[in-house]
């Protein structure tokens, strides 16, 4: 294949794939990598460079617009980074010793779970408990509503900061934003309200990210020529999903679409990990 | 806790987010748009990992080839301001909590900065 008919495929599936990522909230890496390598049989090292990039653009993108709005819990996110960044590295570290196939069988684990997760039906709970180590680290906090400002505490600052560090490494291995997990350490641990979770997590993805991607820029797993397309086609996809996503009532009809096509990709990537294919 | 000042800073933020990605898009299109124009016919090859080519490994030789106006290397350095923009943005948090009177968080935030940049000297090791 030519470098420019490759380019145009991967502009297209890239697309494609922030365009979903940003609809159902998973993220563009979850469809990139088994675009780059069971389809256009990319080497996995390669992709997940790739994907690792598009994830920073897309976080970094739609954080912006989050942070106006105030509903990002800074304080929270700037200390959960400690864990995600140090995970980060520790994953982007093992992913040199980790053979391909091992990281394609776990992609396709993390991919079900966090697809499953994102089906979960969100609780609209709000805790007022205020835990020590929160009140320490003053993590409680309001966030805007229609209603006017809604008052939130922080519970489990210690097992959230864990499930973190456990989101970071995979974050870190495998190229992804991992934002189902560090949405169910904030939203199941620590008991945070949806919108803050969802807000706080992305703005910390992009940091995370950052984190791995220094260390693979110097393996030389980011491809220019590979990356060109996926961060512009993803960052394109993501944009346009985010305007649908406000006129959209359909949601629950994409998610449950998106949950089957995740569940096919996942499946041949455990597949094709256990044959020794990637 | 100052709320004001709060408010300040994340507006601070949310640019410096919104000018990295615009900048290093920008920076990514034009690079690509001179490599597609220069090697769109060639064959493509990512089925075996080798790596990048020599002229974007470092980042010394990647200056070399902006200067000389190779495309890949223009597209690296994209990627590298895009790499760069949430941890600026980082930096950006340390100046606010400082300027709060902050301790704390400015300790935390400069724990975080210290860990992107351990971690870039373990990459550099190998």
């Amino acid at each position: 294949m030519s470098v420019i008919e490759l380019t145009i495929i991967i502009l297209i599936g890239s697309y494609f794939a922030g365009l979903l990522g940003s609809l159902t909230g998973l993220g563009g890496g979850f469809i990139i990598i088994p675009l780059l390598t069971l389809l256009l049989h990319v080497d996995i090292h390669y992709a997940i460079g790739a994907s690792l990039i598009s994830v920073i653009a897309t976080s970094s993108g739609s954080a912006a617009a989050y942070v106006k709005e105030g509903i990002t819990n800074m304080r929270l996110g700037m200390f959960l980074e400690i864990a995600t960044t140090a995970g980060a590295m520790t994953g982007a570290m093992l992913a040199i010793y980790t053979s391909t196939h091992y990281i394609a069988i776990l992609f396709g684990l993390i991919l079900i779970s966090s697809a499953l997760m994102s089906l979960r039906k969100k609780s609209g709970h709000i805790t007022t408990h205020k835990s020590y180590l929160a009140e320490k680290l003053k993590l409680n906090s309001s966030y805007p509503t229609a209603d006017g400002a809604v008052e939130y505490g922080v519970s489990n600052v210690a097992g959230g900061f864990f499930m973190m560090l456990f989101a970071g490494v995979i974050s870190g291995l495998l190229g992804i934003g991992s934002g189902a997990l560090k949405v169910l350490a904030m939203d199941s641990i620590m008991r945070l309200p949806f919108k803050v979770s969802t807000t706080t997590s992305n703005f910390m993805i992009g940091v995370t990210a950052a984190a791995s991607a220094v260390v693979y820029l110097q393996r030389g797993y980011i491809d220019p020529g590979l990356s060109m397309p996926v961060v512009i086609g993803v960052l394109l996809g993501a944009m346009s999903g985010s305007k649908i996503l406000v006129n959209s009532t359909s949601s629950k009809w994409i998610r449950v679409v998106f949950s089957v096509v995740v569940g096919v990709l996942a499946i041949q990537m455990i597949y094709n990990g256990i044959m020794g294919k990637i | 806790m100052n709320k004001l000042k709060d408010t300040d800073i994340q507006s601070a933020i949310g640019w410096v987010l919104r000018i990295g990605v615009f900048l290093s898009i920008g920076i990514v299109l034009f690079g690509g748009t001179v490599y597609l124009y220069r090697h769109g016919n060639e064959i493509a090859d990512y089925h075996t990992f080798k790596g990048v080519p020599d002229f974007v490994r470092t980042g010394a030789d990647i200056l070399h080839g902006i200067l000389t106006f190779r495309g890949r290397a223009v597209i690296q350095g994209g990627i590298i301001l895009l790499i760069a923009t949430p941890i600026i943005r980082v930096l950006f948090s340390a100046v606010g909590f400082i300027l709060e009177k902050d301790y704390l968080y400015t300790g935390i935030t400069i724990l975080v900065l210290l860990i992107i940049f351990i971690s870039m000297l373990s990459g550099h090791a190998g």
